[in-house]
Order: C-alpha cells, then sequence, then structure tokens
C-alpha cells in the first residue's frame, strides 16, 4: 500500500517533470526540471531494488551530467525567443506523433503478445546486496564490455577537451619548462663590470 | 501491488513525452540533447523493471552501459555545441545549413 503512493507520487512527478523539461520557455528551467525527473526516477529505481543503479543515476547524471548541462546553458549567450519560434506551429505535429507512440507502446505492452509470463518479483535475503550482484557479472560476464566501456569513456574525455580547447591569438601563455631551465648565472641576472660614478651633487 | 504493466506505462509515457519534445523544440539544440536524455531515461526504466520482474541482474547491467554510453555522449555533443556557438554565434538548427568548416 505504502509503495503504491510512492509509485505514484513519484510517477506523478516525473511525468510533471518531464513534460516541464519541454515546454519550459527558458533553457535553464529546462535543465533543472530534467535534474527532478532524475532524482524522482531514481527515487522508483529505489522501488524496484535496484540501488546501485538509483544512486549512480544520482551521482552521474545529477551531478555531474546535469551540471554540465546547465553550465553550458548559461556559458551560451542564447537568444531564447528566436529558439522557440515555430513552438505552436510543431505542436500538434508533436502531440500527433507522441500520442502514435503512445498507442504503438500501448499496444505491445498490453496486448501480451511478447510470450513473456511476467512472474512477481521474488522478495530478497536481508542480506542481499545489489552493488554486489551486480560486481559479481560486471568483472565476470561482462568484462570485456566493462573494458570497453572504459575506453569509450576515454574516447569522450578526449575528443570533449581537444574540441574545446583552443589558443587565443594576443593572449599571453607562460612555458613552464622554459622557466625552469633558465639559470641564475647565465640569463637571470647580468653583471657588467663599470667603474664608480660620482653624484652630481657631489663635486665640490 | 504495483504490476509490471504499471512501469511500462510510465516509461511508455516518458518515451512519448522525449519525442513529443524533439518535435516541438527542433530549433533549439541544447533542448534537443536533453530530450534524448529523457529517451533514454525510458529506455532504462524498460530495463530496470524487466531485470526487477524477471529476477535477471542482465538488465541492469545493460543500464550500467547505457549511462556510461549516455554520459560520454551528453560531454561530446556539448562540446560540438560550444565549438559551434563559438563559430556561428548560434545553436539554431535553422542556421547549421553550410557544409563550408
Amino acid at each position: 500500500m505504502v509503495q503504491q503512493i510512492v509509485f505514484i507520487v513519484l510517477a506523478a512527478a516525473l511525468i510533471g517533470a518531464a513534460l516541464g523539461v519541454i515546454v519550459s520557455r527558458n533553457p535553464v528551467h529546462s535543465a533543472l526540471f530534467l535534474v527532478l525527473a532524475f532524482v524522482t526516477s531514481a527515487g522508483l529505481w529505489l522501488l524496484l531494488e535496484a540501488e546501485f543503479l538509483a544512486l549512480v543515476l544520482v551521482l552521474v547524471y545529477v551531478g555531474a551530467v546535469m551540471v554540465l548541462f546547465l553550465f553550458v546553458v548559461m556559458m551560451l549567450d542564447i537568444d531564447t525567443e528566436t529558439l522557440r519560434q515555430g513552438f505552436v506551429r510543431y505542436a500538434p505535429l508533436g502531440l500527433v506523433v507522441a500520442v502514435i507512440v503512445l498507442l504503438e507502446i500501448g499496444y505491445v505492452v498490453w496486448s501480451q503478445k511478447l510470450g513473456v509470463t511476467f512472474g512477481t518479483p521474488l522478495p530478497h535475503a536481508s542480506a542481499f546486496s545489489n552493488t554486489r550482484a551486480l560486481g559479481e557479472v560486471i568483472y565476470t560476464d561482462y568484462a570485456l564490455p566493462f573494458e570497453i566501456a572504459a575506453v569509450i569513456l576515454l574516447v569522450g574525455i578526449v575528443a570533449a577537451i581537444t574540441l574545446t580547447m583552443r589558443r587565443r591569438a594576443g593572449a599571453r601563455y607562460q612555458d613552464p619548462a622554459k622557466q625552469v631551465r633558465v639559470s641564475a648565472k647565465r640569463g637571470r641576472i647580468r653583471i657588467v663590470k663599470m667603474p664608480s660614478q660620482p653624484k652630481a651633487g657631489d663635486e665640490p | 501491488m504495483i504490476t509490471l504493466f504499471d512501469f511500462l506505462a510510465l516509461s511508455g509515457v516518458l518515451f512519448a513525452i522525449g519525442v513529443a519534445g524533439v518535435f516541438l523544440n527542433r530549433k533549439n539544440v541544447i533542448l534537443l540533447l536533453m530530450c534524448i536524455e529523457l529517451l533514454l531515461l525510458a529506455a532504462n526504466f524498460n530495463f530496470i523493471a524487466f531485470s526487477r520482474y524477471l529476477n535477471d541482474t542482465a538488465g541492469q547491467v545493460f543500464v550500467f552501459f547505457i549511462l556510461t554510453v549516455a554520459a560520454a555522449e551528453a560531454a561530446i555533443g556539448l562540446a560540438i555545441l560550444v565549438v559551434l556557438f563559438r563559430n556561428r554565434s548560434s545553436i539554431d538548427v535553422d542556421d547549421m545549413d553550410s557544409l563550408k568548416g
């Protein structure tokens, strides 16, 4: 009973947040609604006893990806009004496509032609750890895909940095190697031998 | 009792909202990326619901990999977006009509 109430509340919040993402005027509001959608999804995943993935969703998505989105939205000087032109014009088309997609998915789900008997979920033992169960298969059965995922992340890092890094013309950079190579005897100070010069007022 | 169908219906609605968002905000690339995140979230929902109701961890492993790839995709997409804005001072999809770099 409690589970049903939690499910209904979280599902309503999730759908409301998703609608907020697509109809907000301001992209910052859209990003914040998407954060809400991810947090409520994490709650629903906890209800499905996928604890590790719920925490990863909050940490990785809310903590990293959405912060990146907010950073980019705020860094770019976007003219929101011109980007919203045509919103009303495309609204009927979007609605029609959404309803068609919904009907198709609904047909597949409710026609029960998947050939799968949906059993009730088995209750886990009290000592069951979702993280442990995931780790036991990830590092054995899925070791190679796991490595590929790591390589994909590396490619992501390299691609993002090389795409956005640039040298501004006219900006001054310091060269640490040059700074380290300098020696006190040669280069930094130069000792010049010269006869002493009397001050102008000293002459009697 | 929450059935599998409740979760599938929820993820179907979420997916439909994401598709509608792609159509509504077809000029704004940032919102298109956000709608793609919504679609991926709906797909992940299906995987996790089936994983729970079929008592099989493989679905959760798949979600793990989808999250990884989606994070890399978001980072690269936003990097491309930043470069695009630097070159064209606009992120309007209609302005991307030139093949010259």
